[in-house]
């Protein structure tokens, strides 16, 4: 029971990682329609500014603020230099730059700091709490963070007339250039902010899987399954997608280890959790092909 | 006097397929005028044109400054509000969503607010939908909506594309009523475009007459109804 407790907490933590990283997925796909592949290595490269401002001197709050910013700042670049060019491109020229970034972000970090594994501090207190045997500070941060996020996303979404023209643009760019939105810009914000959700992904994940230019490549898997279970169109879906397989992968690996040990079989382990997060992907589209939260527009003509 | 839109020599391309092959005129101020012509003549391709969602070769000018080549919504914030062929709602945001966008570009809160009442006085039923999702309103409610998202712009020119189209006809009645009012009490000119053009004439004081991306005839709106032969070889009534 005890490790049940464990395996839910650690998942939730996990999740909240695959969430971040889903939330970041859909904010460039409900106003492009786009995958981003390159997400987890861009978030990979934030954490390694994080790590470097930390390395000058810099409070690991402030360094993250810093990074943040200069990622959405990247992110808005990266949009306007680099896919502006292909608006009306095929898809599978978009699929290609995405594969490029993602090469390209991956060996610039190799090139400036280095391949060797590098330790990279938690920025909660080492403290003992009730409950502090299931589930580390780091691990509740995460959580939290994760949390605040989707709350402060919602806010600026739902209560600002700048989110409300990114929904807008998003939702039928015609109409919302018909009422003077600058639906260019509207994407390319939609970039930075995934990049700045990236960001806080890369830099809290950091200390738990420590800081080397491939941390992110499994994350990103999950990042996705997560948002494709939860619903690729709906930030909330992504983010109780990716929870849904944090804890869910932990549970199915502990199952394994319970079978295991009953009837010495060994079906499914650890090193089978990635795989299961696929499988969970395949069959949620093949059931509910929307996800699990996400809408079917509701139309009347 | 100036006229607030002068359209000269306009032509406008689908790709490799010409769609306007010159077409020229102008629009007074506060005046109501109306496109005509046969499907494919050019009309609905004409107000993509003035707002840049076409290709477009020629001279487009309001209020005398150029706007060709001009984005889109940078057409729009000079006070040009577009009532989109198939309405253009926001289907996923709800109602109050779909005006308040229609206003993102003012600064002025207290203008703002006097269109919002404008709106309803026009529009009561909008009012009552304001928390619903736009998607499921009716067709007529969303063309009101859609004549509703272009007054929250405070527009001084509206074009307006097919507005009875697939409508009951006492709903068409209703929305060219307050299309007139509009005209008359928020003095926003009017540029109509209608299959309908029975129901046009009526309520334009000027027309033009276009076939295949050209205008052939144009005159008073009374002048045109009256003359049959018009009516007959263009107009099909």
């Amino acid at each position: 029971m005890e490790q049940l407790i464990e395996q839910v907490a650690s998942g939730l933590a996990n999740g909240a990682i695959y969430a971040c990283l889903a939330l970041a997925l859909v904010m460039i796909f409900v106003s492009t329609g786009h995958i981003n592949f390159a997400q987890g290595e861009m978030a990979m490269f934030s954490a390694y500014l994080t790590w470097q401002a930390m390395q000058w001197g810099m409070n690991f709050w402030a360094a993250l603020a810093g990074v943040a910013l200069a990622s959405f700042l990247i992110g808005v670049l990266v949009e306007r230099v680099i896919l502006r060019p292909l608006h009306h491109a095929p898809i599978l020229s978009v699929v290609v730059v995405f594969i490029g970034l993602l090469a390209i972000f991956h060996s610039l970090a190799g090139a400036i700091w280095g391949h060797t594994i590098k330790e990279f501090p938690s920025p909660f207190p080492h403290i003992t709490f009730a409950g502090s045997g299931y589930i580390g500070p780091h691990q509740i941060g995460m959580v939290a963070v994760t949390l605040l996020l989707l709350v402060a996303l919602f806010a600026f979404f739902r209560f600002t007339p700048l989110g409300l023209a990114m929904r807008a643009a998003a939702q039928n760019p015609v109409s919302a250039r018909l009422a003077g939105v600058r639906v260019d810009w509207m994407l390319a914000l939609g970039w930075g902010l995934a990049a700045a959700i990236g960001a806080v992904a890369g830099s809290l994940v950091a200390p738990a899987v420590y800081l080397e230019p491939n941390m992110m490549a499994s994350i990103l898997l999950y990042g996705f399954a997560g948002a494709l279970v939860g619903g690729i169109s709906s930030p909330g879906g992504a983010v109780a997608g990716g929870f849904i397989v944090g804890v869910l992968e932990n549970l199915i690996a502990y199952g394994g280890n319970l079978l295991e040990r009953a009837s010495g079989v060994y079906l499914i382990g650890n090193g089978e959790k990635l795989s299961v997060a696929l499988i969970i992907v395949i069959t949620v589209l093949t059931l509910k092909p929307s996800g699990l939260f996400g809408h079917v527009t509701v139309k009347r003509v | 006097m100036a006229a607030l839109l002068e359209v000269d020599g306009l032509k406008a391309y689908y790709g490799q397929t010409q769609a306007l092959h010159g077409v020229s005129f102008a629009l007074e101020q506060g005046g109501i005028t109306t496109l005509l012509g046969a499907n494919g003549a050019g009309k609905t391709t004409t107000l993509r044109a003035i707002c840049n969602m076409v290709e477009t070769q020629g001279s487009i000018r309001f209020e005398g400054k150029p706007i060709n080549g001009r984005a889109t919504e940078e057409v729009v914030r000079l006070g040009v509000g577009h009532v989109p062929e198939g309405r253009g709602t926001f289907t996923s945001l709800s109602v109050d969503e779909n005006l308040r966008v229609a206003a993102y570009t003012r600064a002025d809160k207290a203008a703002v607010a006097r269109d919002r009442d404008m709106v309803y006085e026009y529009f009561p039923i909008l009012k009552q939908r304001l928390a619903q999702q736009a998607g499921t309103l009716s067709g007529g409610e969303q063309q009101m909506l859609a004549i509703s998202r272009a007054l929250m712009l405070g527009p001084r020119l509206m074009l307006l594309d097919e507005p009875s189209f697939g409508l009951a006809p006492l709903i068409v009645q209703e929305i060219f009523r307050i299309m007139r009012r509009i005209n008359k009490e928020a003095r926003v000119s009017l540029l109509l475009v209608e299959q309908n053009a029975a129901l046009a004439l009526e309520l334009a004081d000027h027309a033009y007459v276009l076939e295949t991306g050209r205008v052939v005839m144009s005159g008073k709106a009374s002048d045109v109804k009256s003359d049959e032969a018009i009516r007959k070889s263009y107009l099909g009534y």
